[in-house]
């Protein structure tokens, strides 16, 4: 049994109008950043598991896709690492 | 009718929904806290209230709709019990799947807490039998995350159907197609943004959601939680 640690990603789909991104953008505009554009704001998520690779994959999969993210309306993705080294990216 | 107010950990309208029932439904209302497993015996109507469940954390609405007294939540609005969503209410019922779609940030970004002018587009469920059809009522509203969406082929399904209940005469929020209120294809779960427990009692300014609550009284028994 391993431990590994994930970094979830949960952003708006990009047909979903983001108002925050919007209004971060006018105000980096306002402060003579006017080449900025497509702020998106979305959410960061830490977790550690413990468990096999394929058994923490299937997890993330069901958690991110049920409970940390609403398919409706977000995307999330993943990055897994082991707790010692080797990085994996899923989605 | 007898009702049940779901008390999720920073609900803030659940006062005002045991009021609302006790005056118009059920004289012996009750809270369930959300740790219950089961809902009273012989529940008719559960009332998830307004609020801030969990500090909306997450999303609004999200850890509520995983709480264990949803389970017996669903059970109930599958067995044909009346299910009504207010506000925070509305939010759980969408996190949980009982309703489709989606609440968001407003278009705005604000918060707002005021009266509006909602339209009853369909008279023929049982919380709008009292209204006249295209009846124009004035409900509050107060949230910052009343934003409907859904995907075109939910929304063309949602009117096909009848399912937008209620529309907004004049838009507060971004809501695709003005909705305000929906119901399941069933017909026996509402979920909407505006408050009609807050307006059934003329000094505080509006009476208008009394019709809601003169509805499900005539509409008759649901099923009914077991014993």
């Amino acid at each position: 049994m391993s431990t590994f640690k994930a970094k979830v990603f949960v952003t708006l789909k990009p047909s979903i109008l983001d108002p925050q991104g919007r209004t971060v953008e006018r105000a980096l505009s306002h402060l003579d950043h006017g080449n900025v554009s497509g702020v998106r704001v979305g959410k960061y998520i830490e977790l550690t598991l413990s468990g096999s690779r394929a058994e923490v994959e299937a997890q993330l999969k069901d958690i991110t896709g049920n409970v940390l993210s609403n398919p409706v309306m977000e995307d999330a993705r993943w990055e897994l690492s082991e707790q010692q080294g080797e990085e994996r990216v899923g989605a | 009718m007898k009702t049940a107010v779901i008390q999720f950990p920073g609900s803030n309208c659940d006062g005002d929904a045991l009021h609302a029932a006790r005056l118009l439904l059920d004289e012996g209302a009750q809270f369930v806290w959300h740790t219950e497993a089961g809902l009273p015996t012989g529940t008719e109507l559960v009332f998830l209230p307004g609020g801030f469940s969990y500090g909306d954390h997450l999303r609004s609405g999200a850890v509520a709709a995983r709480s264990p007294i949803m389970q017996a939540v669903k059970a109930h609005a599958e067995r044909g019990g009346f299910v009504l969503g207010v506000c925070n209410g509305f939010q759980v019922l969408t996190e949980s799947g009982l309703l489709p779609g989606a609440l968001s940030r407003n278009r705005n970004l604000h918060f707002m807490c005021r009266p509006v002018h909602l339209r009853v587009e369909n008279t023929s469920t049982a919380f709008t039998g009292a209204y006249a059809r295209g009846q124009v009522i004035e409900v509050p509203i107060a949230h910052g995350e009343g934003n409907y969406y859904a995907d075109p082929e939910t929304v063309a399904r949602l009117e096909g159907n009848g399912q937008v209940v209620f529309r907004y005469a004049d838009n507060p929020n971004g809501s695709l197609n003005d909705i305000a209120g929906i119901v399941n294809e069933r017909g026996n779960v509402l979920g909407m943004m505006p408050h009609p427990e807050r307006a059934v009692e003329a000094p505080l300014g509006s009476e208008d959601g009394r019709g809601l609550f003169d509805s499900l009284a005539r509409a008759g028994t649901p099923a009914q939680a077991p014993a």
